[in-house]
């Protein structure tokens, strides 16, 4: 029981971060590496408001979620933007945005040195709940519902709203889309806030969960993210919700009943496994992008 | 013009082999044997007129940058104290390996490459086994002033220690906690990812068989993992009187937080990177506890440790850790070496290292064993009330 809730705690902030990641892809059909780098700055941005500004978690949380949409709408107006019509605007927007995260590190560690932060112990309610004899804090369930909370409501945003209709339309063929009359500049920039806004919640998320926030932070999820998109099917969101939570139990499991040098094994094992039986993923349909 | 432009660097290439070539066979000499750093005198008295020229790699960037920036901020304190007394005078340079081997070979070079007397460091063990034989080709004497796995020293007799291995440190801790606790039956945890926590966990392993204490499990982690849950639940499930944990800083304090949130209360044992003020400051309540062997002792009170505690202080505004007080000390020790001939050259340095016994430092007494690595007494700490207390 206790290693079902580690697995779907840990596998709801994997998902959060996929998420972001995903949606930009599906959009868009760019993959910007530059988002673990904004699950890092936004968990120091997260401690620095909590510590030094001395606001609660729950005012700084929504405050992170807005840092975050600015970092998405610079990661795009600078990484990807100026390259947008060129031939290879694929490859070399992956490339710059790489450049973009490192530059997003650096300037980090300037400014708060190497040193691992966290958020100061009494920052949230230090509540323990039993739950059929497993232990959970309040964080984690708070972590959940934000998390579980986040995704519906992005996908509703997706399925309802006239922004919704914009980014399907987009992601179909952004030159028609243009032609309908849609703004496909303010698309493509909305998308990319709204990608990093859910992966700085998920990087201040992380950041309570494990009562850790470090510089590489952001390139140890990196790998888990891809594979939980992947696995989800590329650009699908059920699937990058379904992929993270999936991705976080297997890696418990794997401790549990083989050996804890499994775990990556068994984790990026289920990667291959899933991309030979369904190359499109769980969720993804071939050829055709879903958002 | 062609064939003059050719000839012209053709010309250029020989001249700068032959240079070159001249300036390693100096290099192998030793930096200013005979010359400046020759003085006259022993001991106190001893007169050098250059300055003796140390440098330093260590990881002020990357993984290990936290134990780098003590080590500096130790390094120069002690410099500053050295160069104010009378005779002998030392530059230090500081340079960064960036917590990665490739950068440390590169800076281990640059110092073999110029008149540096002695090199200082690197940060990590696992480090120092790719640097370190550099030094020992071009015969430059080094001091690891933080490396605590084995086989360090037996790269070559240019390689000197003054921090305790795992292996000194470890089974007295191990003793300790047995005793203290009367454990019988233990979980082992390590990141098997790292040399200097591998280590540590090889003798830590040998030394709960030595006592006879049953391992219900060893688990292992990366030593990027922040997460923990998975695993500490594997061992609250087996039960134990306690947990073994060889890990860094950096894995410590979440690994402890969350044993406490998932209410394991027994003690949890740490290797030597659990050994930093960090620990309470971060962890909170969680760390209360946990019990850490120790190469240096921060209460203890002999002169030379209350001046550094101090001036150190005063310095840097905040309390030294062991990083930067076996840094301190590897400067006490060079300076020891170098007076005790007279010699700031690598030669005289390398002669002079062997020789220490019984040297007064900050980390008490100090004597180089024949393997050139440090002994003296180490201390095992338990965290009570928010700080290290000695175990008793």
């Amino acid at each position: 029981m206790q290693q079902l809730l580690n697995g779907l705690f840990i596998g709801s902030i994997y998902a959060l971060f996929a998420i972001g990641f995903t949606l930009v892809f599906g959009v868009l059909d760019r993959l910007n590496l530059a988002h673990p780098a904004v699950f890092a700055v936004s968990a120091f941005v997260g401690i620095e408001l909590v510590e030094v500004a001395g606001l609660s978690i729950w005012l700084a949380l929504p405050i992170v979620f807005v840092v975050g949409g600015i970092l998405g709408m610079i990661i795009e107006r600078v990484a990807f933007r100026p390259l947008k019509n060129r031939p290879d605007a694929h490859f070399a927007g992956l490339i710059s945005s790489i450049a973009l995260a490192g530059m997003f590190i650096a300037l980090l560690q300037w400014r708060y040195g190497p040193n691992t932060r966290r958020f100061p112990a009494d920052s949230f309610p230090n509540t323990t709940f039993s739950v059929f004899g497993a232990q959970v804090t309040l964080v984690q369930v708070a972590i959940m519902v934000i998390s579980v909370g986040l995704v519906i409501a992005l996908t509703l945003l997706v399925a309802k709203s006239r922004l919704g209709r914009g980014m399907r339309a987009v992601a179909e063929n952004p030159t028609a889309a243009r032609v309908l009359g849609i703004n496909v500049d303010r698309v493509t920039m909305t998308t990319f806030a709204i990608s990093s806004a859910l992966g700085a919640v998920a990087g201040a998320l992380f950041a309570m969960n494990v009562n850790s926030a470090q510089l590489g932070m952001g390139t140890a999820i990196e790998l888990k993210g891809l594979a939980v998109i992947i696995v989800g099917g590329m650009g699908s969101l059920p699937g990058a919700l379904v992929g993270g939570l999936l991705l976080g139990l297997a890696e418990v499991f794997a401790v549990q009943y083989l050996s804890s040098s499994w775990r990556d094994l068994v984790a990026f094992g289920l990667l291959f496994l899933i991309l030979l039986v369904r190359p499109q993923g769980l969720f993804g349909a071939r050829k055709v992008r879903e958002v | 013009m062609r064939t003059n432009l050719f000839k012209l660097s053709a010309a250029a290439g020989v001249l700068a082999l032959t240079l070159s070539a001249c300036g390693s066979d100096d290099g192998g000499d030793g930096g200013g044997d005979g010359g400046a750093l020759a003085g006259e005198g022993t001991g106190d008295d001893c007169v050098i007129e250059g300055e003796v020229p140390v440098g330093a790699a260590l990881s002020l960037t990357g993984a290990a940058a936290s134990y780098g920036e003590s080590q500096q901020n130790g390094l120069e304190l002690a410099t500053k104290h050295l160069n104010e007394k009378e005779g002998v005078t030392y530059a230090l340079t500081v340079e960064d390996d960036q917590t990665d081997p490739k950068q440390a070979i590169s800076v281990f070079e640059g110092f073999a490459g110029d008149d540096t007397s002695i090199i200082i460091g690197p940060t990590l063990s696992n480090t120092a086994f790719q640097a370190q034989p550099i030094a020992q080709e071009e015969s430059v004497p080094v001091l690891a002033i933080s490396n605590t796995a084995e086989g360090i020293t037996e790269q070559g007799d240019w390689i000197f220690r003054d921090s305790l291995t795992e292996g000194q440190v470890i089974p007295q801790t191990v003793a300790a906690a047995v005793e203290t606790y009367g454990l019988e039956n233990v979980i082992v945890m390590y990141s098997n990812d790292d040399a200097f926590t591998e280590s540590g966990y090889d003798v830590m392993a040998s030394s709960l068989e030595e006592e006879g204490i049953t391992v219900a499990d060893t688990l292992t982690f990366s030593k990027a993992d922040t997460d923990f849950r998975a695993l500490l639940t594997e061992a609250k499930n087996a039960d134990p009187d306690a947990i073994f944990v060889s890990g860094l800083i950096e894995a410590a304090i979440p690994l402890v937080t969350q044993a406490r949130e998932l209410g394991i209360d027994v003690p949890i044992v740490g290797g030597n990177g659990f050994n930093n003020p960090q620990l309470m400051a971060d962890a909170g309540d969680a760390a209360e506890g946990v019990v850490v062997g120790a190469a240096w002792n921060s209460a203890s009170d002999n002169p030379e440790n209350a001046d550094f505690l101090e001036a150190y202080e005063a310095e840097f505004g905040s309390g030294p850790d062991q990083f930067a007080a076996q840094a301190y000390a590897a400067m006490t020790i060079i300076d020891h070496a170098v007076r005790e001939g007279c010699d700031g050259g690598r030669e005289g340095i390398q002669a002079g290292l062997g020789n220490i016994t019984d040297l007064p430092t900050v980390l008490g007494s100090i004597t180089i064993n024949e393997n050139r690595d440090a002994e003296h007494e180490a201390v095992v700490q338990v965290i009570e009330n928010g700080a290290f207390a000695v175990l008793d």
